[in-house]
């Protein structure tokens, strides 16, 4: 009789794995994508490959180049592609969005060490790159069925420098300006749940995020609604769902205690409140997730999970 | 109803009913049996008997004069044929004492008598002089747990008939069985502790040995049975573990480093209150136990009475177990704390709860995978560990900041090596720490 295999225990594993965690969230934002090619056409596809191809081709080169075993196969590259593309305006240029995708992968991801390891959500880090070269180009929004003809602004710019709020329909469809993926606000809440049905993402940062947005966009609107637009508004607008349910909740660069969770999803609901109400842009989900990114270590330090068996304070 | 549970835990794949509709059966005893002589934690015991000797069924063949020890007994009629070392299937290499067994002498009867005037100090000799162990796999001698120390007094006694390991039914099926018999153990156990409450806490997946008990105690005019109660669990794994038991019924956490004991409860697995019933009322000794034998290999997964000796092969070859695939790893135990076995020599001990046969699709085995701190395994882990952190800091050799992520609190069960998307083989990271931690403590 052949050798019996000797392994230590568990011998059974859960059916997930990380690839197939990567698939889901892909598959998460098929409706958002889809969206997108409604609203922008071949705009939005084009330039959503081109950040795939950006993506999938650095990963490739690096692993190659530092001698690593080549894992396109994990599919985080074509996430992270994906993703980029999502928080780009629709007539964003190929070889910008190109450009995009190599500085995801190789300052975002490969040059602290690979999948795991990085900081930040490479998608958001890129996108901030994007913003401090190409600023114009990076608020350019175009009008959904036009992208060529001529240019708007977003709901959040409208309401930030003429108060005036865009009525929910609208953003619930998404034909609004605005990011590729950030627009249906549909589209994006029907992927998140099905993330949170299927348990790739914990609810714990979405409805953290959404919850501290919705508390505060409340508050100030009672408090003065000659300058601030209400809640409904500002949870549907700009990149506040995409951000809550598909950025803020990428595993690498958010805590990994529960009680951190929380914290961080409270703090990018601060952070993207402030900046829409005070700050000089009209959007501050991305702001809000790479600063929070930055702290994750630290809150996890501090956020450790009671102790089992003993009660608070010892 | 909400059930009672622990937070945490994981849901693996169900495979319970593969092997709890088949009857239980009796299993062969083959020509030679091969009995390792310690099969509990704590003191080895020493051989009583030399090559050569003639052995009667049940007659005490190794013992220590340790009290955390448990003797050892045969379990046929025959004559020792070799005292060797010999495969063990949780401690690897130990001495072992191979007997062949007389199949012309006729098999003893036990038959049950009346103990009602036994005093409690007599009933603790009984499960001492028995062998008895801790039969849910942990193999510790009852008869320490059932010495509670002076000035502690046991508030609680608990049942356990979780039985939350996938795979196992060999409690259910001894539930379903011996109800009134384990009802009779527990009152001897009731007797030696004089607890305030008595629980037999069972998962909802295991109805019908719930519907038993119930069914029982319901009708009996005994005021002890009738105190009793059932606690139906939810079905989760690790809700086996004494832990997560307490935490369950009681809501109470058992303290780091401290015992059940300490905060007033006392858990019995199910099949040692059996083997209680039969070692006090029909003066048997703990020399077979009933194993589930199953896996995706099987025709016909079930439930069989083993004697305590009989090796993997003759069970393969002398049980009439029709493979329908090729098993590629057998371990002992369940799948998520069970030994997989490198050949066919190991024998069924005390604390053998289940063979489990799996195919090469079963036991694929992964490659360590990037962890993406997904913090599954900390969501699961019943016992609120990072494991991913702890992780980290035992493969940088960090054992101090290891010990300071409570590393001595992991209780090994795997929940968060099974979720793990990036198959990293956490549970083991931990061992490794905790062996070290351990070893660092002892130094000092």
């Amino acid at each position: 009789m052949k050798k019996l295999t000797l392994t230590v225990s568990p011998h059974i594993h859960s059916p997930m794995d990380t690839r197939s965690m990567m698939k889901a969230v892909i598959v998460s934002l098929i409706p958002a994508v889809a969206a997108s090619l409604f609203f922008y056409r071949w705009n939005a596809l084009f330039v959503t490959l081109s950040c795939i191809a950006g993506c999938v081709s650095t990963e490739y080169a690096l692993q190659k180049l530092r001698r690593k075993k080549v894992a396109i196969r994990d599919l985080s590259a074509i996430l992270t592609g994906v993703l980029l593309a999502m928080v780009l305006p629709p007539a964003t240029p190929l070889w910008m969005s190109f450009l995009g995708g190599v500085f995801a992968i190789a300052l975002g991801k490969e040059v602290f060490g690979g999948l795991g390891h990085n900081i930040f959500n490479p998608a958001l880090l890129a996108r901030a790159f994007l913003m401090a070269a190409f600023p114009v180009t990076l608020t350019t929004w175009s009008n959904p069925f036009s992208v060529d003809a001529m240019t708007t602004a977003t709901p959040l710019g409208i309401a930030k420098f003429e108060h005036v709020a865009t009525s929910w329909v609208p953003l619930m469809l998404g034909n609004i300006g605005g990011c590729i993926g950030e627009t249906s606000a549909i589209a994006l809440v029907a992927g998140g749940l099905y993330l949170l049905y299927i348990k790739v993402v914990d609810y714990r940062i979405p409805v953290a995020y959404i919850g501290t947005v919705g508390l505060f966009s409340t508050v100030t609107h009672l408090v003065a609604p000659g300058s601030y637009v209400g809640p409904v508004f500002h949870l549907l607008a700009g990149g506040l769902l995409l951000g809550a349910f598909f950025m803020a909740t990428d595993p690498v660069t958010s805590p990994v205690t529960a009680k951190g969770r929380w914290i961080f999803g409270i703090g990018c609901g601060l952070i993207t409140m402030i900046i829409r109400l005070w700050g000089g842009l009209p959007e501050g989900v991305m702001y809000s997730i790479l600063l929070m990114n930055a702290v994750t270590p630290l809150i996890d330090r501090f956020a450790r999970p009671r102790r089992f068996g003993v009660t608070h304070g010892k | 109803m909400k059930l009672a549970t622990f937070p945490g835990g994981i849901h693996p794949e169900y495979n319970k009913d593969i092997s709890i509709r088949e009857p239980l059966r009796v299993g062969a005893v083959p020509h030679t049996l091969v009995v390792p002589l310690s099969q509990h934690i704590g003191a080895p015991n020493q051989a009583v008997v030399k090559k050569g000797d003639i052995v009667e069924e049940g007659q005490v063949i190794g013992k220590s004069d340790s009290f955390v020890s448990s003797p050892v007994h045969s379990p046929v009629y025959g004559k020792v044929s070799d005292i060797k070392k010999a495969f063990h299937p949780v401690l690897g290499q130990t001495m072992s004492i191979f007997i062949e067994h007389d199949k012309e002498k006729e098999p003893k009867v036990y038959a049950p008598r009346d103990v009602m005037d036994m005093t409690a100090a007599e009933i603790i000799e009984k499960v001492h002089d028995a062998g008895l162990v801790g039969m849910g796999g942990a193999a510790f001698p009852t008869h320490v747990k059932l010495n509670v120390p002076q000035g502690k007094e046991i508030e609680t006694l608990i049942i356990n008939g979780a039985e939350c390991e996938p795979y196992l039914t060999c409690d259910h099926a001894l539930m379903t069985r011996c109800t009134e018999e384990i009802l009779k153990g527990l009152k001897l156990l009731i007797k030696v502790i004089n607890p305030k409450n008595v629980y037999i806490a069972i998962e909802i997946n295991k109805k019908s040995a719930i519907f038993a008990f119930e069914k029982l105690i319901g009708k009996t005019s005994d005021p002890e049975i009738s105190k009793i109660r059932i606690v139906p669990l939810g079905t989760k794994y690790p809700q086996g573990g004494e832990k997560q038991l307490i935490k369950a019924i009681s809501g109470k956490e058992v303290p780091p480093g401290k015992l059940p004991l300490d905060i007033g409860f006392l858990i019995q697995n199910v099949g040692t209150v059996y083997a209680v019933y039969e070692a006090v009322y029909m003066d048997k000794p703990l020399i077979e136990r009933i194993v589930t034998i199953t896996g995706d290999c099987l025709y016909r997964p079930g439930n069989y009475l083993i004697k305590v000796g009989v090796t993997l092969k003759e069970i393969l070859d002398n049980y009439g177990l029709e493979l329908h695939r090729k098993p590629e790893k057998i371990i002992f135990g369940g799948p998520m704390m069970g030994i997989a076995q490198p050949d066919l020599e190991a024998p069924v001990i005390k604390s053998t709860s289940g063979i489990l046969l799996l195919s090469e699709q079963k036991a694929r085995s992964f490659e360590e995978g990037q962890c993406i701190k997904c913090a599954k395994c900390a969501d699961v882990c019943p016992v609120r560990l990072v494991p991913t952190e702890i992780m980290k800091n035992v493969k940088k050799g960090f054992m101090d900041k290891a010990e300071g992520l409570c590393v001595l609190d992991c209780m090994e069960c795997g929940s968060c090596a099974y979720i793990c998307p990036a198959r990293i083989p956490l549970v083991q990271y931990l061992k490794e720490g905790k062996a070290y931690v351990m070893k660092m403590k002892r130094g000092k």
